[in-house]
């Protein structure tokens, strides 16, 4: 007993010691791992909002720096804003960014990925990982994954789809309401939007 | 008033222009006005005949119209490809409209993808892009959307090389153009559902995705990173 506990602990801190999942690896893993499940559960095929959210929570989520995304969206106004402020601006951002995924991930199980070699350089703490949704008679749209290395590996701080990155998108339009209602103006918005989300709509299910 | 004294003008104005907006679309009311005028006709026209389109016909059938309508595409594309010098990928399009024109069916099947000729996205604005000419500013077109003014003056070039609008008799390119119109509505629904769920200002947000995206096709999808804005 007291020989396996030992050799327990030292496999944890094998893992503990090694070297983080290389990015691409990550995102490999990640992506099929989603695809997986949506293959082979009907409720998340047929949009069951509820099951998909969690999926993303569990699965994507973890691998997300959505403090570090809220701050490049905010921009400039990022470090005005008071920790409470932060906080909420954080919260409300990563609750939209999970709708609006969930809302186009039915779509993910029936597509084909072509995982792009990664450029990367020994000691790169920043890199891109690129891969490409392949579909029959349309262009192929790139979609890249900005991420840095942290303690908790790595994590994704920007994503860009056909080349539109998220946070730029996010830092234009906030950066407009900040401007006329300020951070507060800001935080009510998101809040706002997602209360609105959350609302049954009349097309639910389509 | 002296030419110097205008320039210093112009110079406040636009400086006055850039602090009310984003610098990229001084006609930003106006566009906004053009957008509502679009969703209108989109909500009312488009998009239920894009759902009707999409709940009558199998899958496999839009599959084929899609293909159809994107081999009658790929000559133009050739031909953009090869007005910015890019000989390999022009010979790519041309490929694709041998293999899909005959093994395909008239381009209902896009065997040349499943072979590994990739399809393209060329355009005249983006040759004109790939010569040097900047964007302009944004604008938003009746009934045809986003654009900007250097793409806008190219539009009647793509016109001229579209094999439906140059289609005859008449009555066969509008049933065409018809056609094509609600297939690629139908195509979209999902995405401006996303957008619908995303944006908190629609306008700015169909704005700056489609600036990015227009960015990304001219660079073939490898654009220079832009620097971070100074703040």
């Amino acid at each position: 007993m007291k020989r396996m506990l030992a050799a327990a602990l030292a496999l944890v801190a094998g893992a503990a010691l090694a070297e983080p999942l290389a990015p691409d690896a990550l995102v490999r893993d990640v992506m099929l791992d989603i695809q997986r499940f949506i293959v082979t559960d009907k409720d998340l095929q047929e949009g069951d909002r509820a099951k998909t959210i969690r999926l993303i929570e569990d699965k994507a989520l973890p691998h997300f720096n959505h403090v570090g995304m809220t701050a490049l969206a905010v921009g400039v106004h990022w470090r005005k804003a008071t920790p409470e402020q932060k906080k909420r601006l954080a919260d409300a951002f990563r609750t939209l960014l999970v709708r609006t995924y969930a809302s186009s991930l039915s779509a993910f199980g029936n597509q084909k990925f072509e995982f792009r070699p990664l450029r990367m350089k020994p000691g790169d703490t920043d890199v891109t990982v690129e891969v490409r949704v392949l579909q029959s008679g349309a262009q192929p749209v790139p979609v890249e994954y900005d991420m840095e290395k942290t303690a908790r590996g790595w994590q994704v701080y920007d994503v860009r789809v056909g080349g539109i990155s998220l946070v730029v998108n996010y830092r234009t339009e906030f950066a407009t309401i900040v401007r006329d209602k300020g951070v507060d103006g800001l935080i009510a918005a998101l809040e706002e939007k997602n209360r609105s989300m959350d609302a049954p709509r009349a097309d639910a299910g389509k | 008033m002296s030419a110097r004294s205008l320039l210093i003008a112009l110079a406040l104005l636009a400086a006055g222009c850039a602090t009310n907006g984003d610098p990229r679309d001084p006609l930003e009311s106006l566009n906004r006005g053009v957008q509502a005028f679009n969703d209108v006709v989109d909500e009312n026209a488009l998009q239920p005949a894009a759902r009707l389109y999409r709940n009558v016909t199998p899958s496999g059938f839009r599959d084929g119209v899609r293909n159809f309508f994107n081999n009658l595409d790929d000559l133009y594309i050739g031909a953009n490809n090869l007005l910015q010098g890019k000989v390999e990928q022009a010979m790519g399009d041309l490929m694709r409209v041998a293999v899909n024109t005959t093994l395909g069916f008239f381009g209902v099947i896009d065997w040349a993808s499943d072979m590994g000729l990739e399809k393209h996205n060329e355009d005249f604005g983006q040759t004109l892009a790939r010569w040097g000419v900047g964007d302009g500013v944004y604008l938003v077109l009746p009934l045809l959307g986003p654009s900007t003014l250097r793409d806008a003056a190219a539009l009647p070039v793509d016109w001229e090389g579209d094999p439906v609008l140059v289609h005859t008799p008449v009555d066969e390119r509008n049933a065409l153009t018809v056609t094509r119109v609600v297939a690629r509505r139908a195509d979209l629904l999902g995405a401006s559902r996303t957008l619908e769920e995303a944006a908190l200002d629609r306008y700015v947000f169909l704005r700056e995705s489609w600036l990015q995206r227009r960015r990304s096709q001219v660079y073939d999808g490898r654009p220079p990173r832009e620097r971070p804005p100074a703040d």
